[in-house]
């Protein structure tokens, strides 16, 4: 990847607002020309932060954030050209839609013919062609989100910055807007970082996602790898549903290694984040990686079924496992009847590279 | 307790309430020093008098005269006896809103058995009116004016007198008084300035008099500005009521001294609201008697220098309470103050003053 | 179930036949009902506290019973005299003045008269004590002659002309004073130049009044700003200061701005003190206009910061942010995103900054020396010393109208739903 192919980078950026501590503390981060990249974590965790210092409402305490290679720190907002959508859209509510987005086109300069041509396109992008003479406060809530969409990117910047774009929408649009954006996205090949706390939002749409807590990126890669290969606790955690077990390593061997549990079950692991033997050790488990009738995998346990719950597409069935009652098998509904019953003692097994073998936490 | 112990208890106790209520007695003054010398010269020992009177105290009396017409209009009279000038007592007894009184009826004699309408004489100006004291609107100036060069104001017409006297001047903001003054430093005869001021020519020649100071004038409302103008410098020279002139100069020590010429006598009384309620009448009426007897007049004069209505009192006149100076010299009465004076003519500005005020205040506004 | 109306639409009902919009109406009415009981105290209050005493006002600015109620006969009897004659009215109008003053002297509503009449002409509340005083001794017969010996008032064809105009049960009088005119020989005209006065204190009034909204709009829009903006801690102790004002009395704020402004005030001596200003030139800063502009935006400044910064305290940051990101200068963020946006509390604070300086009037008479005082000085001055209700109630009303006609022409052209308090 060369120089130019980087739109952003952070370097060595720090963030503090009382001086006591830190709200980012150390982050180091390029983003891609064109990329969707995604800055997921909980709420406090640094993220809306180093969206707003990208976006010049926030400057840094320390480091240096570059914009095509250029130092921006001391450039204004205004100066940045940078696209963004806000959490709440915030269309201005005494201008009508055509207005919001002939505002950007204005304050550059623009012909008055430019000007209608550029909205009209933009309106049609995102299919609100009709809606030109409406205030925002006369649109529902999905509208207002692709008129907010439309006036980020009527100016054509190369990067538009986007915090919980959907937080304020219903469940069902939330998951339309978020293909439309991504369409949008693909299709003009504009680079979006996109700020939010929801983790399925941040899978399905990002090409990278950054995961943040405590000021800190603790992964950074694609959707997959993410929830494939998480490469701490927090991760695992936050991104999808996941078994906790705790255990102590007893043994490595290459990139294996085995794990004894607290109540004495001996598992195999895949090592990720662990050091050597005599570790303790958070094991992670994916709930649909479980197999009820276990052959030919490392790891083969009993477990009681403490509760099922009938989901349609599957089943989930919780479990009392080595002490963890919350143990969470997802069974796939294959049609046939299952033979499974609360109170039941059944066998279930894993391969050891679905078992992360993580850092512990408490 | 049962329902009809408590009925009577709760009888009981508002009778008794109501009989305390009968005892107090609400009195309408000015407030400030004015009822200060009033509470030590009359509520005070009328009250040990008489133990189970309860004096209220009530400033209303600059809004007494709207304030009893709204009484009056609502047919709930809460006052008992008003402290109000002159002008005031007439145009209330015009009004019918203030009672009228048989003077030799319900106040004393003098000491000597002089009826007290003889003993008041003509300051009773009204049916409804109970003189209590002469008051005058006269003039201060300051005695440190550098521009002066050593001079002193001797007569009224100085106030007229830019060139000897410049500076600020500070006039109440109405036509009384200082129509009659402009006229009379525009070389009107005394006893002529009301004749001169009934025709529409000597109106327009006081307000020419009055506009060679207009712009070197601030015009006072509340008679504390003028003091407090005087005293700040604010103003070299202007009217007030004598009373608030001797404390600024004798209480406060300010380099301020009276000009006694020309002042304008007017009258301070008490009136009885029409309509108070028969069974108060007895309890109003041996307050006012008991407050306007030729002693207690005389005491008055021990706290503020006003001089007493009753010509019986002036003997009596004594020493200043708490300064201890002789207070015959500073009553606006004495020979020695009272060498030109003017009086105010009481029916006459009841006719005028509406259409007075009018043109003054257009004057005012050109 | 379903019935047809005229035009075709089908009409809803109920199970029971009932068109539904009936039994709608008949289930909602009785909440109705439930809130009006709540509502009736304050609805109430209002009808006799605010209500009353304006009709009460209304109807006083026009009421002229007086007349008629104290001189009865005498009236009935004027209206048979032709005025235009020249001449004096003839013996049966002084026969009837003479009982009806006979009466009214007894229950001495004579005087009470004249100072009603002496409003419009002077000399009438002396003409009426006098004659008063004097009617139940008169010798029956040959009236108009001893009506003359004790006034000779009564021998002038203008007393009768003025009398029997003011005759009606209801009269424009007051309102023509309170626009400056009076009746003349050949009907209503304007008064002398140097009698002219209330037109102009209700120009003055309007101008000065537009001038403190403008000053308190131009202070205290950056500090409803910074209310709305700064944390909690530094807008909590700013609150204060803006509310201050509140706290004191009139009277000492008042004072304190004379003790500034006057001549041998703090600002002057600061400033003759630093050379700025001649000893003998110092300015003149309160008794004026001045005074009465700078005191009373002082006093309603609160008045005007309360609505803006309530207003501004909803407008989301984002907006203006939104405005940046969109490539506007922090000018043109301000000034075409949040501005119109406090529109709203700019109108709000206007109103009541502009209303309530139209009322004052104990700092104008303080500080306003003589051409910084308003129209409602001289309504309190009618109310208060004149008692010439009346006349204040006529200058109220076109105060009233005024005010009204100001909010129809805001309306036009802001809206008045563009109005917001909080």
């Amino acid at each position: 990847m060369s120089e130019k192919d980087i739109i952003v980078s952070f370097s060595e950026v720090q963030k503090s607002y009382d001086g006591v501590s830190l709200v980012v503390k150390n982050l180091n981060l390029d983003i891609q020309r064109g990329e969707f990249l995604t800055m997921l974590g909980p709420s406090g965790s640094g993220k809306t932060t180093c969206l707003m210092m990208l976006a010049g409402f926030e400057t840094a305490t320390h480091g240096e954030i570059y914009l095509n290679g250029r130092p921006i720190n001391n450039v204004p907002p205004h100066k940045r050209g940078i696209g963004m959508v806000f959490q709440n859209y915030a269309l201005f509510p005494h201008m009508t839609v055509a207005e919001n987005l002939a505002f950007p086109l204005q304050v550059r300069g623009m012909s008055k013919a430019e000007q209608e041509q550029k909205v009209k396109r933009a309106l049609e992008m995102v299919e609100l062609g009709a809606f030109g003479n409406r205030r925002p406060a006369q649109l529902s809530g999905g509208q207002q989100q692709r008129v907010a969409v439309a006036r980020a990117l009527v100016f054509e910047p190369e990067l538009v910055l986007m915090d919980e774009p959907l937080g304020a929408l219903d469940k069902q649009l939330r998951e339309q807007m978020q293909f439309e954006i991504k369409h949008i996205h693909e299709n003009l090949g504009v680079s979006v970082v996109y700020v939010t706390h929801d983790q399925s939002e941040a899978l399905t749409m990002s090409d990278r996602i950054a995961v943040f807590n405590d000021g800190i990126i603790q992964q950074l890669s694609g959707p997959d790898d993410l929830y494939e290969d998480p490469q701490n606790s927090f991760v695992a955690q936050f991104i999808g549903e996941n078994n906790k077990l705790e255990g102590k390593v007893t043994h490595v061997n290459g990139s294996l290694c085995d794990v004894e549990l607290d109540d004495g079950t001996k598992l195999k692991a895949d090592k990720v984040n662990v050091n050597g033997v005599g570790d303790r050790t958070t094991l992670s488990l994916r709930p649909e990686r479980i197999e009820f009738e276990p052959q030919g995998l490392e790891n083969i346990v009993k477990g009681r079924i403490e509760e099922l719950i009938y989901l349609g597409d599957h089943i989930r069935v919780r479990m009392d496992v080595a002490g963890n009652r919350e143990f969470v098998v997802k069974v796939r509904n294959r049609g046939q009847k299952r033979e499974l019953a609360v109170g039941q003692m059944v066998d279930i097994g894993w391969a050891a590279d679905d078992c992360k073998a993580l850092d512990f936490v408490q | 307790m049962n329902l009809k112990t408590l009925i009577l208890a709760t009888t009981a106790t508002a009778m008794f309430a109501g009989t305390a209520m009968a005892k107090d007695l609400t009195i309408v003054s000015w407030g400030g020093a004015y009822s200060a010398s009033q509470n030590n010269a009359y509520h005070k020992p009328y009250m040990e008098k008489n133990s189970d009177v309860n004096i209220i105290n009530d400033e209303s009396s600059p809004e007494a005269v709207a304030k009893l017409r709204a009484m009056n209009e609502a047919g709930n009279i809460t006052w008992d006896v008003v402290d109000v000038v002159a002008s005031d007592a007439i145009r209330l007894c015009d009004e019918g809103l203030a009672m009228e009184i048989d003077h030799d009826e319900w106040l004393a004699p003098a000491p000597d058995g002089t009826p007290a309408s003889e003993d008041f004489g003509d300051l009773i100006v009204s049916d409804c009116f109970i003189p209590q004291i002469v008051y005058s609107t006269t003039f201060g100036y300051r005695t440190d004016v550098e521009e002066w060069g050593g001079k002193e104001p001797q007569d009224i017409c100085a106030v007229f007198d830019l060139e000897n006297f410049p500076g600020t001047r500070t006039l109440e903001k109405r036509p009384i008084n200082n129509l009659e003054w402009a006229l009379l430093c525009d070389g009107v005869a005394k006893e002529d300035v009301y004749d001169v001021l009934e025709t529409d020519a000597g109106v327009d020649r006081a307000f020419a008099k009055l506009d060679t100071i207009k712009d070197n004038t601030i015009w006072w409302s509340a008679a504390a500005e003028a003091i407090q103008s005087l005293a700040d410098g604010e103003a070299v020279i202007g009217s007030s009521y004598n009373g608030r002139l001797f404390s600024a100069i004798v209480e406060q020590d300010q380099p301020i001294k009276m000009l006694w010429d020309a002042q304008v006598f007017d009258l301070d009384g008490w009136i009885i609201p029409a309509g108070v309620s028969e069974d108060k009448l007895p309890l109003i009426k041996d307050y006012i008697r008991f407050a306007t007897d030729t002693q207690r007049l005389a005491d008055q004069a021990k706290y503020i220098s006003y001089g007493p209505a009753r010509k019986s009192s002036a003997p009596l006149v004594s020493k200043h309470a708490t300064l201890g100076i002789e207070m015959a010299p500073h009553m606006p009465t004495d020979p020695a103050n009272a060498t030109n004076t003017f009086l105010y003519n009481y029916e006459w500005w009841a006719d005028y003053r509406d259409d007075l005020d009018a043109k003054f205040q257009a004057w005012l506004s050109q | 179930m379903t019935d047809t109306t005229a035009n075709g639409a089908p009409v809803l009902t109920t199970q029971d036949g009932t068109p539904l919009k009936v039994s709608l109406a008949r289930a909602l009415r009785r909440e109705k009902m439930r809130s009006l009981v709540l509502i009736a105290p304050l609805l109430i209050f209002i009808l006799i506290s605010f209500l009353a005493p304006i009709a009460d006002m209304l109807f006083r600015s026009v009421e002229n019973r007086i007349v008629a109620d104290t001189l009865p006969q005498t009236v009935a009897a004027l209206s048979a005299w032709d005025a235009s004659s020249g001449e004096l009215p003839g013996e049966d109008v002084y026969a009837a003045l003479h009982d009806d003053l006979v009466i009214a002297a007894e229950e001495k509503t004579h005087t009470r008269l004249g100072s009603r009449l002496n409003y419009e002409l002077s000399g009438m509340s002396s003409l009426f004590r006098k004659t008063g005083r004097r009617v139940d001794r008169m010798d029956e017969g040959n009236y108009k002659e001893q009506f003359i010996d004790i006034d000779k008032d009564w021998g002038d064809v203008e007393t009768w002309l003025f009398l029997k105009r003011y005759s009606p049960k209801y009269t424009p009088g007051y309102f023509l004073n309170a626009v400056d005119a009076e009746y003349g020989v050949e009907g209503i005209k304007m008064k002398p130049e140097d009698e002219r006065i209330y037109l102009y204190l209700f120009w003055r009034t309007m101008f000065l009044s537009m001038l403190i909204t403008g000053s308190c709009l131009l202070l205290g829009y950056p500090v409803a700003f910074l209310l709305a903006n700064l944390p909690l801690r530094y807008s909590n102790l700013l609150m204060i200061l803006v509310l201050l004002p509140f706290w004191t009395s009139l009277l000492v704020r008042t004072s304190a701005w004379k003790v500034l402004l006057q001549q041998q005030g703090v600002i002057n001596d600061t400033l003759v003190w630093l050379g700025v200003v001649d000893d003998l030139n110092r300015l003149v800063m309160i008794n004026n206009q001045t005074g009465t502009i700078i005191a009373m935006t002082h006093i309603l400044l609160p008045f005007m910061i309360l609505p803006l910064y309530s207003v501004m305290r909803t407008i989301s940051p984002s907006y203006v942010r939104a405005a940046k990101s969109l490539g506007a200068t922090d000018w043109t963020a301000f000034w075409r995103v949040y501005f119109p946006q406090t529109i709203p509390g700019i109108g709000a604070g206007a109103i009541l900054v502009f209303i309530l300086s139209i009322g004052y009037y104990i700092t104008p008479e303080l500080v306003g020396g003589t051409d910084g005082i308003f129209i409602s000085n001289r309504i309190a001055y009618h109310i208060s010393s004149s008692l010439n209700w009346g006349l204040a109630a006529a200058l109220g009303v076109i105060l009233l109208s005024l005010v009204l006609l100001l909010f129809y022409v805001y309306d036009k052209i802001v809206g008045i739903d563009n109005v917001k308090l909080g």
